[in-house]
């Protein structure tokens, strides 16, 4: 970070557009799901939901808080917590490098972005898994950022909103990531005590770890449609069993069925619907014209 | 009986010693072979500490999944002599790999909610390999409320390779299960005291294993991931398990270096399959240490105590 971006105040520099880096750039682009051509700026207009097939594509987190935080409301929390490594960890590559070639590619400084922000004039706390950043693992950072996103909304009785895309918890920090399941349950014990709710989005994909915690605890839990949602991956599963799947297992409609969700809920949607789900939990529907 | 490759040392020792008694046991004067025996009984106790003072992380885990190793209920029918198993999660089924039940050591009222591998290929079919589905989970957490509202510590016994990762698992909420465990365990207003005898594998492992003090068994192993899983992902190589194991660091040895466990309980010489019945007496004076510790604290005390633990893990910088 240079003298001058220490200087200007976070609120500031976010408003700064920082392009999107999960979706190719160019002006034309393809559905990965039905393969249309698609021109990039009409898309991302449609929130990178293709306008063929309705295909919601993978977005970074920082676009992801961008298209649902009210813009010029968004300032970014905590950004200056970063990994350190803890075990020296080294597999065919070292876990320093693969933080360094992350923090390249995705933009972000680790896996999880947390702003804070209004939503249709409403105050929240929202944060999003950055995918591209070692597939969203959770590791020390994202627990005490997550942690902190918690007492955020605490102290401002704001509700704290979270969009999901993990493989897990974060293998080269072994022991350390894998109590962040305990240490981001026992924040949103402290959450709940408050009776400030808390809307858990299960973007593509969510599986491990943060599945298996923070997640599934949301008091309403909402799926994009075509996301992968589970527990172990359909590849290891597929290893267990020895047989093939059933067709769309552990997709969003697959867990809905189950019982697993609460609804499911297109991009475009997701703004006013998690401020209808708001206002009602609140009892502030009466309060407020929309 | 089954033993693994750096045990073999011990076990031809072993063997040697037996045959000597047996003979010493027919001969008319033993004198020369006490003499012998008493060597060999020597030369075993130094073979064997020269060998389990070097193990790898992977010989570690290695010991942990050891098939001569006692398992979670051999532990309770030797610590709880009046355990009374509870059964089902009174919504879809009996999960066998979880065994749960109420119990006392020393007059104390106990909760024990403890997975179960199996001991022998029948039981191990039987207890899915000490893998719990959701029912299983959902069994747990049904008796960590039942001890809550009874005011009875709970003892959980981790012993599972981790979650079943099946199709049926996968629909009935694995995740959400392992979630809601979590969940309860992080507010359940009675002492909690985790004990890793084997394999506390991941998130499965977790689902019953937070709470006010975790202790470890010497070699018992507790990982965010199998050794076998972490080296075929980061070394796209089955074969790295050695390097992925010391990588981690999974052994109670190199995770007291952070502040997640309370305790340690040595193993016999060898490992708790060598002397059993040892291992059994030690385990129960620790546990019945931690629950007169923790039911000296005033309930408040004790949730702020273990919110405060969980609050804190976690290695991080702030730039
Ligand atoms: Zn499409």
């Amino acid at each position: 970070m240079s003298w001058f971006e220490k200087i200007v105040p976070s609120r500031i520099k976010t408003r700064k557009k920082q392009r999107s880096k999960s979706v190719p750039e160019g002006v034309w682009m393809k559905c990965p799901e039905c393969k249309s051509q698609l021109y990039r700026a009409e898309i991302e207009k449609n929130l990178f939901v293709c306008n063929k097939c309705d295909h919601h594509m993978r977005i970074s987190a920082r676009d992801r808080l961008n298209q649902f935080l009210d813009p010029e409301s968004q300032s970014e929390l905590f950004p200056n917590i970063i990994s350190v490594d803890p075990l020296n960890f080294e597999d065919t590559k070292k876990y320093k490098d693969r933080l360094t070639h992350s923090k390249e590619v995705s933009g972000e400084s680790d896996a999880l972005l947390v702003m804070e922000g209004t939503l249709n004039s409403i105050q929240v706390v929202a944060c999003a898994f950055e995918f591209k950043f070692l597939g969203g693992s959770m590791g020390s950072v994202v627990g005490e950022k997550f942690v902190r996103a918690v007492d955020r909304s605490i102290q401002n009785r704001a509700p704290l909103i979270c969009f999901s895309s993990s493989g897990g918890a974060r293998m080269q920090e072994a022991i350390l990531s894998l109590m962040q399941l305990a240490k981001t349950t026992s924040a949103l014990v402290d959450l709940a005590a408050e009776k400030i709710p808390f809307i858990s989005i299960l973007t593509d994909p969510t599986t491990g770890g943060v599945s298996a915690s923070l997640a599934m605890l949301g008091d309403i839990i909402i799926a994009e449609p075509g996301a992968l949602i589970g527990f172990a991956g359909p590849r290891v599963i597929k290893q267990t069993v020895g047989q093939k799947l059933p067709s769309g297992f552990q997709s969003s409609q697959f867990l809905m069925e189950k019982g697993a969700l609460d609804m499911i809920v297109d991009r475009r949607e997701m703004r006013d619907t998690i401020t209808e789900l708001i206002l009602i939990l609140t009892h502030s529907k009466t309060k407020e014209k929309h | 009986m089954d033993f693994l490759d750096f045990e073999q040392p011990i076990i031809e020792l072993e063997k040697r010693i037996e045959k000597l008694k047996l003979t010493a046991a027919d001969s008319e004067s033993s004198v020369d072979l006490d003499h012998e025996i008493d060597n060999l009984i020597r030369k075993y106790e130094t073979l064997t500490k020269e060998i389990f003072s070097n193990l790898s992380e992977w010989q570690i885990a290695q010991l942990a999944r050891h098939p001569e190793r006692p398992k979670a209920l051999d532990v309770i029918q030797a610590i709880v002599p009046d355990f009374k198993e509870l059964h089902g999660d009174r919504m879809y089924a009996d999960d066998a790999a979880i065994v749960s039940g109420l119990g006392t050591i020393e007059n104390l009222s106990l909760m024990f909610i403890a997975q179960e591998k199996g001991q022998d290929t029948k039981s191990r079919i039987f207890r899915n390999y000490g893998m719990p589905k959701p029912e299983g989970y959902r069994k747990a957490q049904r008796l960590m409320k039942l001890a809550e509202k009874f005011s009875m510590p709970i003892v959980t016994i981790i012993d599972t390779p981790g979650a079943y990762p099946g199709i049926g698992a996968e629909e009935r909420g694995q995740s959400g299960a392992i979630a809601s465990n979590l969940f309860t365990l992080a507010s359940l207003r009675t002492p909690i005291i985790n004990l890793v005898i084997g394999e506390g594998g991941s998130g499965g492992a977790l689902a019953i294993g937070m709470g006010d003090s975790l202790l470890m068994l010497q070699y018992s192993i507790y990982s965010v991931i199998s050794p076998e899983a972490c080296s075929s992902i980061l070394w796209r190589n089955p074969k790295e398990v050695e390097a992925a194991a010391d990588a981690m660091g999974i052994s109670a040895k190199r995770l007291s270096k952070f502040d997640i466990i309370d305790r340690v309980i040595p193993e016999p010489l060898g490992g708790f399959h060598r002397d059993p019945e040892l291992m059994y007496k030690d385990i129960a004076s620790a546990v019945v240490d931690e629950v007169q510790l923790l039911k000296n604290l005033a309930l408040d005390d004790l949730i702020d105590r273990r919110r405060k633990k969980f609050r804190a893990i976690g290695e991080f910088q702030e730039i």
